[in-house]
């Protein structure tokens, strides 16, 4: 018999505790096998949000932080200091690492920090149930914008891949999203391709990964797949933002 | 060994050189700026990691990481500053990491003054942050000690896997005094066999976390980390008297207050006052049961308590001697200092109010 396909030795054995058609359980999945690929599993260190993904810990089968709300790029600076030839990766919600933990991204981008940001984009503060985020797009409705997202209150949402790539520290911001197969691939070339330059020492390096959260957007998962293609990839648009050539 | 006259910021920054310190993360505050300058020139020659961070937030979270992932990792602020970090330092209580962090106090509330002073004393003695826990509050009152408590810091924050606070005010920081390097007693220390590092063939990945989610076992958490703070209550309390015996007034005081009171004590002696001092070394865990004991004497007829601050570490003296004996306070706040005739005047007040 011939495998076709198994899970990733990257991943633990456990059952994830994401909601239907959540974009989590793929991320992390392609954060595993880029992780197995390299042969990082052994010595890599996940730093984890406070969101949905606080849990990412027990699901990943690296070492493992978790880091205060925002927190992340700092803890991670901790720790790639120190460890400087050990792959080094914060995985991040869109609440966590555009709103509490902006100052944190922007300077660790700054600075250079030769870590990796797997920045989960889902428009909206998911664990804490449907509140808007800074990257909550215009007209779109949260549980704290009950008539949507207005300029005039609230701003426009922010697109932090753009804004970071004007850090000269910041080697490689792509965006994508896991919403197909083809997309899918592309992600997981991202996200390898971003490890691959931080073990090289290039820079800091960040992936932004356009999600649905169908529990809190109201939308079954398809339909929110949709809603993402047709709205967030409209106004975050997919493909590499920067890339230094090493 | 030859004496040096040492800066007491810069000392302590050569002290956690010395005790092995691996990383120091600091953002600039007066009075303790002379910590991160000394380390940014000294700590990368000694093969350490030296990152002036964003904010005091981002400081004490570099120190987690750090930590984390197995490293002696430190930071120093005053107390503004350190307001900030109390965030970073209740996720170490709570995920059992070990630090170092130096609090220079100035005056407040708010920006206050950069002149010295203990006004923190609630906010380092009764954690600081969220949650129910305790750090080791270690309180020099002269650049000596400031040193060696340093040094033994890192030790102390290993062994018990929990943040260690030097609390100095302002002035021990700024003051130059002479001071004798000497080896501090090393301790036996348990292997970092919970770093998150890299797993290296190890069966598990070590998962560093404050998060208890489900209740029954954020329960059992507190209650083992207050196994642990129970146990430094009764192994870690440390502190000085001097003419305690006889004692008619009993004068408590930490830091930089405890030497002047030191020589309102002699003053006092001189003139036949029988004045003795109390000065907590450790102000948590707090010597309060030796502090019962000297209050309980019949030679004690009252205790002042001199400060500068509006009267915190007073309420300690209060619990501890379950007030058996008349006291006092004496406090000089936002910057200022008491003096020696001040304390001395207090001191023979008291005396005679209770007589």
């Amino acid at each position: 018999m011939t495998t076709v396909y198994r899970k990733s030795a990257g991943l633990q054995d456990r059952e994830l505790h994401y909601c239907p058609g959540c974009s989590h359980g793929i991320v992390h999945k392609l954060v595993a096998e880029c992780m197995e690929e390299l042969g990082v599993i052994d010595t890599a260190v996940l730093v984890c949000p406070v969101g949905c993904s606080v849990f990412a810990g027990h699901y990943l089968a690296c070492d493992a932080v978790e880091a205060a709300h925002g927190r992340a790029p700092a803890v991670a600076t901790g720790i790639k200091r120190t460890h400087p030839d050990q792959l080094v990766v914060t995985y991040q919600g869109d609440g966590d690492l555009a709103s509490i933990g902006a100052a944190e991204i922007v300077h660790a981008a700054m600075r250079g920090e030769k870590f990796t940001t797997i920045f989960i984009n889902n428009a909206i503060f998911g664990m804490t149930g449907g509140q808007m985020a800074p990257t909550t797009l215009l007209g779109q409705r949260a549980t704290t914008a009950p008539h949507g997202r207005q300029k005039e209150i609230h701003g426009s949402p922010i697109r932090v891949s753009e804004m970071l790539a004007t850090l000269d520290g910041l080697a490689y911001a792509e965006r994508v999203c896991v919403t197909d197969i083809p997309h899918l691939n592309k992600a997981k070339k991202a996200i390898k391709k971003a490890f691959e330059l931080q073990l090289s020492g290039v820079g800091f390096t960040f992936v932004e990964v356009l999600c649905a959260c169908p529990t809190n957007w109201g939308m079954a998962p398809l339909e929110a797949n949709k809603w993402l293609m047709e709205n967030m990839a409209a106004y975050y648009p997919l493909g590499v933002i920067k890339e230094v050539q090493a | 060994m030859e004496k040096e006259l040492w800066k007491g910021n810069e000392a302590i920054a050569e002290a956690a050189i010395r005790a092995g310190v691996n990383c120091f993360f600091g953002y600039p505050i007066t009075p303790q700026n002379e910590i991160p300058e000394y380390m940014s020139a000294h700590l990368p020659e000694a093969g350490g990691v030296f990152v002036q961070s964003e904010s005091e937030l981002a400081a004490i979270n570099m120190v987690y990481g750090a930590a984390s992932s197995g490293m002696r990792a430190m930071t120093s602020s005053s107390s503004p500053g350190v307001s900030l970090k109390q965030e970073g330092i209740s996720y170490m209580a709570g995920a059992e990491l070990p630090g170092v962090i130096v609090n220079m106090m100035r005056g407040g509330p708010g920006l206050g003054t950069i002149q010295p002073s203990q006004c923190d004393y609630f906010q380092a003695t009764r954690g600081g942050g969220n949650g129910d826990y305790r750090t080791m509050v270690l309180a020099p009152c002269n650049i000596q000690e400031a040193v060696d408590m340093t040094q033994e810091a890192f030790d102390l924050a290993d062994l018990y896997r929990m943040p260690v606070v030097v609390l100095g005010d302002g002035m021990i920081g700024q003051m130059m005094e002479p001071i004798v390097w000497h080896d501090i007693p090393k301790r036996e220390l348990p292997a970092k066999d919970w770093a998150a590092n890299g797993r290296r063939g190890r069966d598990h990945n070590n998962f560093v976390t404050s998060l208890r989610m489900d209740a029954p076992d954020c329960e059992e958490h507190n209650r083992a980390l207050q196994r642990k703070y129970d146990l430094i209550s009764q192994t870690e309390v440390r502190w000085e008297e001097t003419d305690t015996a006889d004692c008619e007034i009993l004068i408590a005081a930490y830091g930089t207050p405890a030497r002047i009171a030191s020589s309102a004590v002699e003053e006092l002696r001189a003139k036949g006052v029988k004045a003795g001092l109390f000065r907590p070394k450790t102000v948590w865990p707090f010597p309060s049961k030796r502090l019962a004991e000297i209050a309980g004497q019949d030679s004690v007829k009252a205790i002042l308590v001199v400060e500068m601050s509006m009267g915190q570490m007073v309420e300690d003296v209060q619990l501890a001697t379950k007030c058996v004996k008349p006291i006092g306070f004496h406090g000089r706040p936002g910057g200022m200092f008491p003096s020696v005739e001040g304390i001395m005047e207090e001191a023979e007040k008291l005396l005679k109010e209770v007589q």
